[in-house]
């Protein structure tokens, strides 16, 4: 400010203190309403469901309930003690490792595309929309009815070519549910693998191709050596991203093969216990083991990508 | 605009020796093409299947032999479709207001302002996006029937705040971070209140960014299913995803394809319309939300 300098240094300072003390007030007036909506909808909520873990809590009547201590988790017919727990555990880590596997993979394949200039670009960021902007609920339903064993159109044409003998029932056979649900997941979370790659993919100085263009460097090793070690934070972030997503997945799985043991997963598990069978404290106890479980690997993710990103930047 | 590494692969006389580039070229068009089939693929074939009916339903063709509009006749006479429709807008649209209004104010505070504890609570609401649903669902089951509002769209709304405003704040902030410091104090000088310097001085300026957060909340909220599938009870109270999941037949053999076929295209073609012509406003929203931040 102009007229700073005819003032008294100390009042001058005095003046810059009461001001910054007044800005740092209206900072927090600013913030508190979304702190507090996300106080109420996230944190009490969330707190509510850890106490509720350790009571015997039913959807009947949520305010009637005893102080159990751990018994959800570790006693007789506890958490723990449960196959059925067990297996929606595995069914989710498997549905995870596959799912965010082939998304990395694709996605990286279809920035790789993206960032050429071409005509065909626009187009293929536009058809790449469109399955994330379905909802999931959505691409279930078109999903199940395009592998529908009797007169779906993928066994049809499966059949036709003569790559099966038999129709096979893709949802509905054990074998094969989860590796349909993953399919559909693969459909639908690639595009925005491949959106967040080709951010990163964008980032990459154009000197650097450049230069190994000048020396004649292989495609192949400037991908390896120039293009993969440049993008693999932000590649590692959109993996993160992805697997944490996809840890909790609900919806997809919910919609295509309802409760069934075989596919279910932990979020599904959950609302199972906690709705179906109005078990409050058990459901709760599992939902508290999930959201631990993604607390500590956000945490370990944490860490690992800030010793990447200080590699990145040395 | 950039060109990647290969497309300069591609020109004429970059590669050294033999011209070998029409393979690459080739290889490019065939890619992108099996992913622009892939991806509408599913799309195009629910269109085809919700325009045909009884037994024209199990022929596999793309073009539907004789195309009839029953099913979407069907689907708004056996269940209150179209109250379903104007639920999801109205959750959809209370939520986006609410997220915009509110993490506009909050990014004013986080991205222009020096105070204690700013980086801690950015993390907080970080990492608020990625609680599980099902971690708060008796939670906040709990609270929805403490206020009444158990088979209310008014819980949808709240609830679904959780899943948006983590990421309007964080790509708002972004955004404000970036506008010139001379408004803020041209404004001071003009005495100008905070309030309206956000929503009179800055909103205007961050137009995009306010359209692509904006977009991004309303289709996470249009789309939402387990909140809505948990706190409604009633046909009347559901949103598009429950009405979908949950159309039966009375007799509950087989499902009513043709007419679920026909919901979904009902939900997905205002969606796919407004990405397609909102592309490059959502493409910079996704990677500013997780690359910049």
């Amino acid at each position: 400010m102009a007229d700073d300098s005819l003032r008294p240094p100390f009042q001058n300072a005095l003046l810059r203190g009461g001001l910054a003390a007044q800005r740092v007030r209206r900072a927090w007036w600013m913030a508190a309403p979304m702190l507090l909506v996300l106080a109420a909808v996230g944190a009490w909520p969330l707190l509510r469901t850890i106490w509720f873990s350790l009571t015997d809590s039913e959807l009947s009547n949520l305010g009637d309930y005893a102080f159990i201590g751990l018994e959800n988790y570790v006693g007789e017919y506890g958490l723990l003690a449960s196959a059925e727990w067990w297996q929606a555990v595995g069914n989710t880590l498997l549905f995870t490792g596959l799912s965010v596997t082939l998304e990395t993979l694709l996605g990286l394949a279809v920035a790789l595309l993206l960032n050429q200039a071409s005509r065909l670009r626009t187009l293929l960021r536009a058809a790449l929309l469109v399955p994330w902007a379905i909802p999931t609920v959505v691409s279930a339903k078109m999903w199940s009815w395009m592998l529908h064993d009797q007169f779906g159109i993928v066994n049809h044409h499966l059949l036709a070519l003569g790559l099966i003998a038999a129709p096979l029932a893709w949802t509905a056979d054990p074998q094969l549910s989860l590796f349909s649900i993953v399919l559909v997941d693969v459909w639908k979370a690639t595009p925005y693998m491949a959106l967040l790659i080709l951010a990163a993919l964008q980032m990459v100085p154009e000197d650097c191709y450049e230069a190994a263009r000048v020396d004649g460097v292989p495609r192949w090793q400037v991908f390896r050596r120039i293009t993969l070690p440049l993008i693999l934070p932000g590649l590692l972030v959109a993996m993160v991203f992805r697997t944490l997503d996809a840890l909790r997945v609900f919806d997809l799985i919910y919609v295509m093969t309802s409760n069934s043991r075989d596919t279910q997963s932990m979020s599904v598990f959950v609302r199972e216990q906690l709705i179906d069978f109005g078990l409050v404290g058990y459901g709760s106890a599992a939902a508290t083991c999930l959201f631990f479980m993604i607390a500590l690997l956000s945490i370990i993710a944490m860490g690992l990508m800030r010793r990447t990103f200080e590699r990145a930047a040395a | 605009m950039k060109a990647g590494a290969g497309s300069r692969a591609f020109a004429p006389g970059a590669a050294p020796g033999q011209p070998r580039f029409p393979w690459g070229r080739i290889g490019y068009w065939a890619a992108s093409l099996l992913f622009i089939f892939v991806s509408v693929f599913p799309l195009l074939y629910a269109l085809s299947s919700s325009l045909k009916q009884g037994s024209g339903l199990f022929s596999p063709a793309l073009w539907p032999e004789a195309p009839t509009f029953a099913n979407y006749s069907g689907v708004f006479a056996d269940q209150p479709f179209a109250q379903n429709l104007l639920n999801s807008l109205l959750v959809a649209g209370s939520v986006v207001s609410l997220s915009l209004g509110l993490s506009l104010m909050a990014a004013w505070a986080f991205g222009r302002v020096e105070f204690r504890g700013r980086g801690l609570l950015l993390i907080l609401i970080l990492s608020a996006s990625m609680l599980p649903q099902v971690a708060v669902l008796s939670g906040m089951f709990e609270l929805v029937r403490a206020f009444g509002m158990y088979d209310t769209l008014g819980a949808l709304i709240i609830a679904d705040l959780l899943l948006t405003l983590p990421f309007t704040v964080w790509v708002l902030v972004t955004f404000m971070r970036q506008l010139p410091k001379e408004l803020e104090e041209a404004a001071a000088m003009d005495g100008v209140g905070v309030l309206t310097l956000v929503f009179r001085v800055f909103m205007p300026l961050l137009w995009p960014a306010m359209v692509a957060t904006g977009l991004l909340a309303f289709i996470a909220a249009w789309n939402e299913f387990l909140f809505a599938l948990t706190f409604t009870l009633s046909t009347e109270a559901r949103t598009v995803p429950v009405a979908i999941a949950l159309i039966s037949t009375p007799s509950g053999f087989e499902l009513p394809w043709g007419k679920i076929m026909a919901a979904s295209v009902i939900v997905t073609l205002p969606l796919v319309a407004l990405v397609v012509v909102f592309q490059r406003r959502i493409v910079s929203g996704l990677s500013a939300g997780a690359v910049k931040g």
